[in-house]
């Protein structure tokens, strides 16, 4: 799966899509190809203000146990609630219905210090 | 990795690489954990068929008049007792009961198979070594060298048997026999760590990737799959069977882990008799349960289990369970007051109490 052209990347393997001052934010097709079959999400609670990569809650597969971090900082607005009954929405669509969570961006300018697709794509490799 | 000891390939290492599989160091061997996903091989076997490369476990053969007197002294089963080509579980214990290694012996003609946990492969290899005795046993080391097969699932017998020469219908569960797999000779034992149906094949080297591949390719449209360690790991627990390391260590006794079945105390000697036979008399020692959790997330090993505000004990294996109803289950080293089926426990989960109840295993029994 090629990185969707409008999207920003952390080192961490999230992808954060920014429409004004709301931003998405999911793990990537290689994060999800990585972990395997997902099992479990645990997301930070609505109204918590959360820190530019911050450890802010994890994902689970079958076997292990991975940190989410947050490519971008600011306050909780919205969670997946939908990855409860159906975690392996991140395993199908990491884009899409897999999303994570809704930031309001605290402070725009953290974008700088995210990768393009294309330098994404140099690191997301075995 | 170190220089030393570089991680050794079993005979069926080029077929997980053209499948695709996901390998990880395991016991000394390079070995899949996963091909097409962890979910998708545990549905394969639990509905079809799956194929486990298990050539990395230790396999030791003792000859001699004495094998079965000697291996009583060292286990807490009978071993003398077994009948031609029957196969039994064994545990070899320390002089504090606790277990060096869980096994599985096999009678064969003139001979005995014995097969070992392949992390316990050296240490089960030196122990039987350091305490020959005068039994005159004769070990010989097979690690390594023979491969070891299983094909296990509801349809994996009706599978294995249009390719060999004896009618698998006559082997019970847990006996074995001779026969040739594809025309190559292979000891085919109904035996298995998944609760389904199936038999394990021991194999020579050089003969396990044909039949492998050949498995595949003749039973790919029945759904057989190749399956790996991470699968494995799913179906033993839900069927309520230890793993060592986990629910039987140099520490946890196999009484503890609710192995009393396999526990003959009526045999004159053996090493951990009098520690064991104390255990149960005192009857007062933590034990294995199995916990259900309430919720999504699952528990994991080392994750703290209370029962109301107490601390008493912590989580040895924890997966979710696509055939236990989707729940996740888990088993616990717990206190006794603790362990009595039905008791409302919590397990903490990054800092937060999560609710679970402790419920007999096996989780899973298949249908029969």
């Amino acid at each position: 799966m090629a990185q969707p052209a409008d999207l920003l990347f952390s080192k961490e393997h999230e992808w954060v899509k920014i429409d004004g001052d709301v931003a998405t934010v999911g793990i990537t097709d290689y994060a999800q190809n990585s972990l395997g079959d997902i099992v479990y999400v645990e997301l930070p609670k609505v109204g918590k203000k959360i820190d530019q990569f911050g450890n802010i809650g994890v994902v689970e597969s079958v076997k292990a146990v991975s940190d989410l971090f947050t490519p971008i900082g600011g306050e909780v607005i919205e969670v997946n609630a939908g990855l409860d009954a159906d975690p392996a929405a991140v395993n199908r669509e990491p884009y899409g219905a897999g999303w994570l969570f809704k930031v309001k961006v605290a402070d725009p300018s953290q974008k700088s210090n995210l990768l393009s697709p294309s330098d994404y794509e140099a690191i997301a490799v075995d | 990795m170190n220089a030393e000891s570089p991680v050794k390939r079993t005979a069926l290492y080029d077929e997980h690489v053209r499948l695709g599989a996901r390998l990880i160091p395991f016991g000394g061997f390079d070995m899949p954990v996963q091909y097409g996903g962890i979910l998708k091989e545990h549905d394969a076997v639990r509905h079809r068929a799956g194929l486990f490369d298990l050539s990395h476990m230790g396999q030791f053969i003792l000859e001699g008049e004495n094998v079965a007197a000697w291996a009583e002294t060292l286990t807490i089963n009978a071993v003398a007792s077994m009948k031609p080509l029957q196969a039994r579980y064994n545990i070899f214990c320390n002089p504090q009961g606790g277990a060096h290694d869980d096994t599985i012996f096999y009678r064969l003609d003139g001979r005995w198979l014995l097969v070992v946990n392949a992390s316990n492969a050296d240490k089960m290899w030196a122990h039987l070594n350091a305490n020959l005795g005068d039994s005159g046993v004769k070990l010989t080391n097979l690690h390594g060298r023979n491969a070891l097969i299983a094909i296990q699932g509801p349809k994996a017998v009706a599978m294995l048997q249009r390719h060999v020469d004896i009618d698998l219908s006559a082997v019970k569960y847990y006996f074995c026999a001779q026969g040739n797999a594809y025309g190559k000779p292979a000891i085919l034992a109904r035996t298995g760590y998944t609760g389904e149906d199936g038999f394990e094949l021991f194999l020579e080297g050089a003969d396990a990737a044909d039949i492998w591949s050949a498995l595949l390719r003749d039973h790919a449209d029945e759904g057989l799959e190749a399956c790996g360690l991470g699968a494995r790991d799913v179906l033993r627990l839900e069927a309520g069977m230890p793993l060592y390391g986990h629910e039987l260590t140099e520490e946890i006794t196999p009484v503890q882990a609710g192995q009393t079945w396999a526990l003959k105390l009526s045999k004159p000697t053996f090493v951990g008799k009098e520690a064991l036979a104390e255990q149960l008399e005192r009857d007062d020692f933590s034990r294995i349960v199995g916990l259900t959790m309430e919720g999504r997330a699952p528990a994991r090993e080392g994750y703290a289990v209370f029962l109301g505000d107490r601390a008493v004990g912590e989580v040895r294996s924890g997966s979710l369970a696509p055939a236990v109803g989707n729940k996740n289950i888990a088993t616990a080293l717990v206190a006794k007051e603790a362990a009595t089926v039905g008791t409302s426990l919590t397990v903490e989960i990054r800092g937060t109490r999560h609710q679970a109840t402790v419920v007999a295993m096996p989780f899973y029994k298949r249908p029969q």
